[in-house]
C-alpha cells in the first residue's frame, strides 16, 4: 500500500467549534426503531475544479460522490434515514454558504450536511481541499464542520472522516467509518477451497488481495496499533503464525515452535502476540514479545487451549477451553494466573473476543444445532444472543464496540451444492443485521482501529 | 420536549420486541439423533446393497453412533492397507475398526520401513475454525500414537491438522460430517 495513502494533508482546520449543547442528539442503544432523517447535500466545485478532478480521476461530480459516501455510511447504521436528494429545494453551493432551514424542515430533515470541493495546486502537484459543514436544521444554526486537503485519489477516505465526525457528533459514540476490514476471499469448490488474505474498506470498497493463493491462509488479526497483519499460513505445509505488514509486504514466521501455532491476536499495545501452541494432541496458549523475542507459555492442561484474546487494558485474556469437558469460555490473568471459567449457559461456547470498551465478550455459540453470535459480560453474566443461523462464527469488534461482524456459511442441498461464505455484520443491540458485500466469498474478518492522518 | 417522549416511546416498543424475541428462541429444535445399537462389522458391507434402501435405513448402514463406517471415500495406503479412520462428533477416540486399519497401517509400514508418513487430522464443519484446528491435531496423533505402540517410530510419522478446511463430502448433513471426521495416513515419500 502506498505511504501517500495514508497521508491526509495538512491538519484539520475546525470551522467554528459549537460548544452549546446540540439539540439533535440520537441514542444508539436502543436499536433502530426511528430513523433520524438526514440531508446530505452533493458537495459543490466550480467549473474550473469539476474539469480539473474529471482529468485526474475520471470522475464528472466529486462532490456528488462524496456527499453518496457519507449517506451509505449513515444509512448502514440504521441510526439515519437519508432523504432522496431529488427533494431538495435548495442548491449546493448556496446551502453550504447558508442554508435556508425552512426549506430544509419541509423536507422533514433535522440534520443537514454541506461541503465544497476545490482543487488546488501545492508544489506543482495535485491535491483537493473539502470542506464540510454540519448544520442542526431544528436549532437553525451549524453545529461542527472542517476541512482537509489531501491528494485526490483519497476522496473516499474523506468522506469516511466526515462520516465519523457526524457520527460523532450526533451519537456521542466515536465513529468506524475511515476503517479497514482485512479477511480470507474464498473461491473454488467446498473441498478445495483456495483462500487468499484480502483488505478492504470498511465499505467494501478498494479491495486489495494480499496473498496469491498458493497456500492456505486463516484468521487474519490487525494490530490495534499500526498497519502489520498476523495470520495463518501453510507455507510449505507447516501450519505457522506469521506477521505481516500490509505496506510493504514483508512478512515473517512468528517464533520458533515445535509444533503447529494458530488463533493468533495482537496484545492492545501491539508489541506481543498470543496464539495456540498444538504439539502431542495437546494445544495450549503461548505469548511471544515481539520485541524481546521472549516467548512464554501461559496454560498447562491437557485439553484443548485455543482463541485467546486480551482484554483492553492488557491484564486479562479470555480463552476457549474443553477442559470441563466441552468448548467453554475462560478467563485469566494475562500471566495465565487465575483461570476461571465464564460460560454456563446451555450449548458449547467459542472464538471469545473481548470488547475494545473492555465490558463485553463476544462469542459462537452452539445449542442445539444452531450457531449464534452472543455477547456476555467479562464476568460471565448477562448472556444476550444476537443473531441465529445454520453456521456463523468469528465476531470481530468495530473500533468502537457498537457493531459485530462476523461470517457465515449456508448449509449446502443434498448433491452438496449451494456453498457460499458471507460477511454480515449486526448492531450490538441485535438489530441492523446486514450483508458486507465483498468481490469474492468471505470468511474470517477483522476490523482495524481508526486509520490515523 | 417532543423528542424525549418520541425516545421513550420506542425505548418502550424496543423492550416490547425484546419479550417477543426472546419468546420466540425459545421454541424448541427439532433434533434427529441416529441410534444404533447392533454393532456388527458386516454393516459395512450390506452398505452397498442398500443404495435404494430408504435414507434412514442407509444411515444406519453407514454409521455406529455418529461414526462412519462405510467405505466411500476411503483409499488405500498400500494394497488392502485401508488409509483412513473415522471419529465420533468432538472426539478423538479410536474405535475398534479404527483401531484395526491402524495396526494394518503399521504392519505396513514396519515391512517397509524406508516409507515416512504424514498423518492429516481433519473436523467436520460443525465447530469453530481455530477449535477444529487443534482437535484435528490431537485426532492425527491419536492415530500416530496408536502406529508408535505398533512399533512405528516417531521419526517416520509427521501430523499435519488442517481442522475444517480439507472436507471429502461437501454434503451439509450427519453422514458428510462423519466421513469428514478423520484421520488419513498419506505417503510422505
Amino acid at each position: 500500500m502506498k505511504k501517500n495513502l495514508f497521508l491526509i494533508f495538512l491538519v484539520y482546520s475546525i470551522l467554528k467549534p459549537s460548544i452549546s449543547f446540540s439539540l439533535v442528539e440520537i441514542d444508539i442503544t436502543r436499536g433502530n426503531l426511528d430513523p433520524m432523517p438526514i440531508s446530505v447535500s452533493p458537495f459543490f466545485s466550480n467549473e474550473d475544479t469539476k474539469d480539473k478532478i474529471k482529468n485526474i480521476l475520471s470522475i464528472n461530480n466529486l462532490g456528488l460522490e462524496i456527499s453518496k459516501v457519507i449517506e451509505n455510511n449513515l444509512e448502514k447504521t440504521g441510526l439515519f434515514d437519508a432523504i432522496d436528494k431529488e427533494a431538495f429545494l435548495q442548491k449546493p453551493d448556496i446551502a453550504h454558504l447558508k442554508p435556508r432551514f425552512e426549506d430544509w424542515a419541509l423536507i422533514k430533515s433535522q440534520v443537514l450536511i454541506t461541503g465544497k470541493v476545490t482543487s488546488k495546486i501545492i508544489n506543482e502537484k495535485d491535491y483537493i481541499r473539502i470542506e464540510f459543514k454540519l448544520w442542526d436544521v431544528l436549532g437553525a444554526k451549524m453545529v461542527d464542520g472542517f476541512s482537509l486537503t489531501t491528494v485526490p485519489t483519497n476522496w473516499r477516505r474523506v468522506g469516511h472522516k466526515i462520516s465519523d465526525k457526524v457520527y460523532e457528533r450526533l451519537t456521542g459514540e466515536s465513529g468506524y467509518f475511515d476503517t479497514r476490514i482485512i479477511y480470507v476471499a474464498e473461491e473454488g469448490p467446498k473441498t478445495q477451497r483456495v483462500k487468499k488474505l484480502a483488505i478492504m474498506d470498511q465499505d467494501g470498497f478498494n479491495t486489495k488481495y494480499l496473498t496469491l493463493g498458493n497456500e492456505l491462509v486463516l484468521t487474519p488479526r490487525f494490530n490495534p496499533t499500526n498497519q502489520m497483519v498476523t495470520y495463518l499460513s501453510y507455507f510449505r505445509n507447516m501450519p505457522r503464525v506469521y506477521l505481516l505488514n500490509i505496506e510493504t509486504g514483508k512478512q515473517e514466521v512468528v517464533g520458533d515452535f515445535p509444533g503447529m501455532t494458530f488463533a493468533p491476536r495482537f496484545s492492545p499495545d501491539g508489541k506481543k502476540i498470543i496464539m495456540s501452541l498444538a504439539k502431542d494432541g495437546n494445544s495450549e496458549i503461548w505469548v511471544r514479545n515481539l520485541e524481546t523475542n521472549i516467548q512464554e507459555k501461559l496454560t498447562d492442561h491437557p485439553s484443548i487451549d485455543t482463541s485467546p484474546s486480551y482484554s483492553p487494558d492488557g491484564k486479562y485474556i479470555t480463552f476457549n477451553s474443553d477442559r470441563s469437558g466441552y468448548q467453554q469460555i475462560y478467563v485469566m490473568r494475562s500471566d495465565g494466573s487465575n483461570v476461571k471459567r465464564i460460560s454456563f449457559g446451555k450449548g458449547i461456547y467459542g472464538t471469545p473476543v473481548w470488547s475494545p470498551r473492555g465490558d463485553l465478550i463476544a462469542f459462537t455459540k452452539l445449542h442445539q444445532g444452531k450457531f449464534f453470535i452472543g455477547v456476555m459480560r467479562a464476568d460471565g453474566s448477562g448472556e444476550r444472543l444476537l443473531t441465529e443461523n445454520f453456521y456463523q462464527e468469528a465476531p470481530s469488534w468495530s473500533p468502537n464496540g457498537r457493531i459485530i461482524i462476523f461470517y457465515r456459511e449456508t448449509k449446502t442441498d443434498d448433491m452438496g451444492k449451494g456453498f457460499s461464505a458471507k460477511l454480515w455484520s449486526i448492531d450490538l443491540t441485535g438489530y441492523n443485521e446486514r450483508l458486507v458485500k465483498t468481490e469474492t466469498d468471505a470468511s474470517d474478518p477483522s476490523w482495524s482501529s481508526l486509520l490515523g492522518n | 420536549m417532543n423528542l424525549g417522549k418520541i425516545l421513550k416511546n420506542a425505548f418502550l416498543l424496543v423492550i416490547l420486541g425484546l419479550i417477543v424475541t426472546s419468546c420466540a428462541t425459545k421454541k424448541s429444535v427439532k433434533t434427529t439423533t441416529t441410534t444404533t445399537d447392533s454393532s456388527s462389522t458386516t454393516k459395512a458391507a450390506e452398505a452397498a446393497e442398500t443404495q435404494k434402501a430408504d435414507p434412514i435405513e442407509k444411515l444406519d448402514a453407514l454409521m455406529q453412533g455418529d461414526v462412519y463406517i462405510g467405505s466411500d471415500t476411503v483409499g488405500e495406503l498400500a494394497s488392502g492397507v485401508p488409509d483412513r479412520v473415522f471419529f465420533a462428533t468432538n472426539e478423538t477416540i479410536l474405535t475398534t475398526a479404527s483401531r484395526e486399519t491402524l495396526r494394518k497401517q503399521a504392519a505396513w509400514l514396519r515391512q517397509n520401513s524406508d516409507v515416512t508418513v504424514v498423518v492429516e487430522g481433519h473436523a467436520d464443519e460443525r465447530g469453530t475454525r481455530e477449535y477444529n484446528l487443534a482437535l484435528g491435531e490431537r485426532r492425527a496423533n491419536a492415530a500416530k500414537d496408536y502406529l508408535m505402540t505398533y512399533g512405528v517410530s516417531s521419526d517416520r510419522i509427521k501430523v499435519l491438522s488442517y481442522g475444517k478446511e480439507r472436507p471429502v463430502d461437501s454434503g451439509s448433513n450427519p453422514l458428510s460430517w462423519s466421513k469428514n471426521r478423520r484421520s488419513v495416513t498419506v505417503k510422505a515419500n
